[in-house]
C-alpha cells in the first residue's frame, strides 16, 4: 500500500517528503511497548503507536521501518519530528484508535 | 580483544533516557558505510539498542565497544550497575525488574535480554551483584 493510500485510509496528517508519497510499504505492527516492537516487528515497514517519546523513532530506525503512525489524536513533539526527518522516517498522526487504524489498513490489504 | 580488529568505542550516558540508543545509531551508520548486509546490520543494531536501553535503565550508563574482524562483529557492553541476581530468570521473556516509570516509556517488558539472544549468534553474560555486568554479543558476518 502506498504512503498516500495509508494516509487517506486513516485520515492522517502526514509529515514526509512529497516525493515519497507513492512509495509502496509492506507490513505493519502496532504496539505502545517498544520492546515488543523490537521482538516481533522485523521486516515490517509501518509502526502504529500511541507512545510519544523519541524512542519510537529510534526503535523504528533500528528495524529499518519506514513510517510511524501516531494514533489516538496525539501530536508528535518537535523532537520526534526532527528525529524522524533526520532518519528519513515518514510520520503520520491520526485521530483514530490503534484498533480502528489497524483495522482499516488491514482491510485495505496492508500486511496480508 | 586484540589483533587486527577495528575497534569503536562509545560512552553510554545513563542520565538521559532521550539520548539512549545514540551509540547504536552510530554503529548502524558505520556498518552501513562498511557495506555490510542490511539484515546483519539490523540484527546488530537492535541487539545493541536493547543493551544500551538496559544500561540506561538499570546501570546509569556504561561503555560500549564494537570490534569488527573479517568474519565476526563483537559488541561488548560493560556497566558498573547493580548486577543481575538470577541470569536464568532475566533471560525469560516477560521477566523484568525495571521500574514502572520505564514501562510508561515503552520499555521494561522483560524482552531486552531475550531479544539480544534472539538477534545475536552468541550471547555471554558476566554479572556480579553489586559490581556490574558485562555482555558480549557475537555476530557472524561470513
Amino acid at each position: 500500500m502506498t504512503i498516500r493510500e495509508i494516509a487517506e485510509r486513516i485520515n492522517a496528517v502526514v509529515y514526509a517528503d512529497p516525493d515519497r508519497l507513492d512509495e509502496d510499504l509492506t507490513g505493519a505492527f502496532g504496539s505502545d511497548m517498544m520492546s515488543d516492537v523490537l521482538a516481533f516487528a522485523e521486516n515490517r515497514d509501518v509502526l502504529l503507536t500511541g507512545l510519544l517519546n523519541p524512542q519510537i523513532v529510534r526503535t523504528a530506525h533500528m528495524l529499518d521501518m519506514q513510517c510511524i503512525i501516531i494514533v489516538r489524536g496525539k501530536t508528535a513533539t518537535p523532537e520526534i519530528k526532527t528525529l524522524a526527518a533526520q532518519n528519513d522516517i515518514v510520520l503520520m498522526e491520526t485521530q483514530m484508535t490503534m484498533y480502528e487504524a489497524s483495522g482499516r489498513l488491514y482491510e485495505g490489504g496492508l500486511g496480508r | 580483544m586484540t589483533g587486527d580488529a577495528l575497534h569503536f568505542h562509545y560512552d553510554v550516558d545513563g542520565n538521559n533516557f532521550t539520548s539512549a540508543g545514540e551509540a547504536s545509531v552510530q554503529v548502524k551508520r558505520t556498518l552501513r558505510q562498511m557495506g555490510y548486509h542490511p539484515d546483519l546490520i539490523r540484527r546488530i543494531s537492535v541487539a545493541m539498542y536493547e543493551g544500551e536501553i538496559n544500561m540506561v535503565i538499570h546501570a546509569k550508563g556504561g561503555d560500549a565497544d564494537v570490534y569488527v574482524t573479517p568474519d565476526c562483529i563483537t559488541v561488548i557492553l560493560k556497566d558498573v550497575g547493580p548486577g543481575i541476581k538470577d541470569i536464568n530468570l532475566a533471560m525469560q521473556e516477560g521477566y523484568s525488574t525495571a521500574p514502572d516509570n520505564i514501562r510508561s516509556l515503552g520499555f521494561g517488558a522483560g524482552m531486552g535480554l531475550p531479544n539480544m539472544k534472539r538477534y545475536s549468534d552468541e550471547l555471554k553474560i558476566d554479572s556480579v551483584v553489586g559490581v556490574g555486568t558485562t555482555i558480549e554479543m557475537k555476530f557472524k558476518s561470513a
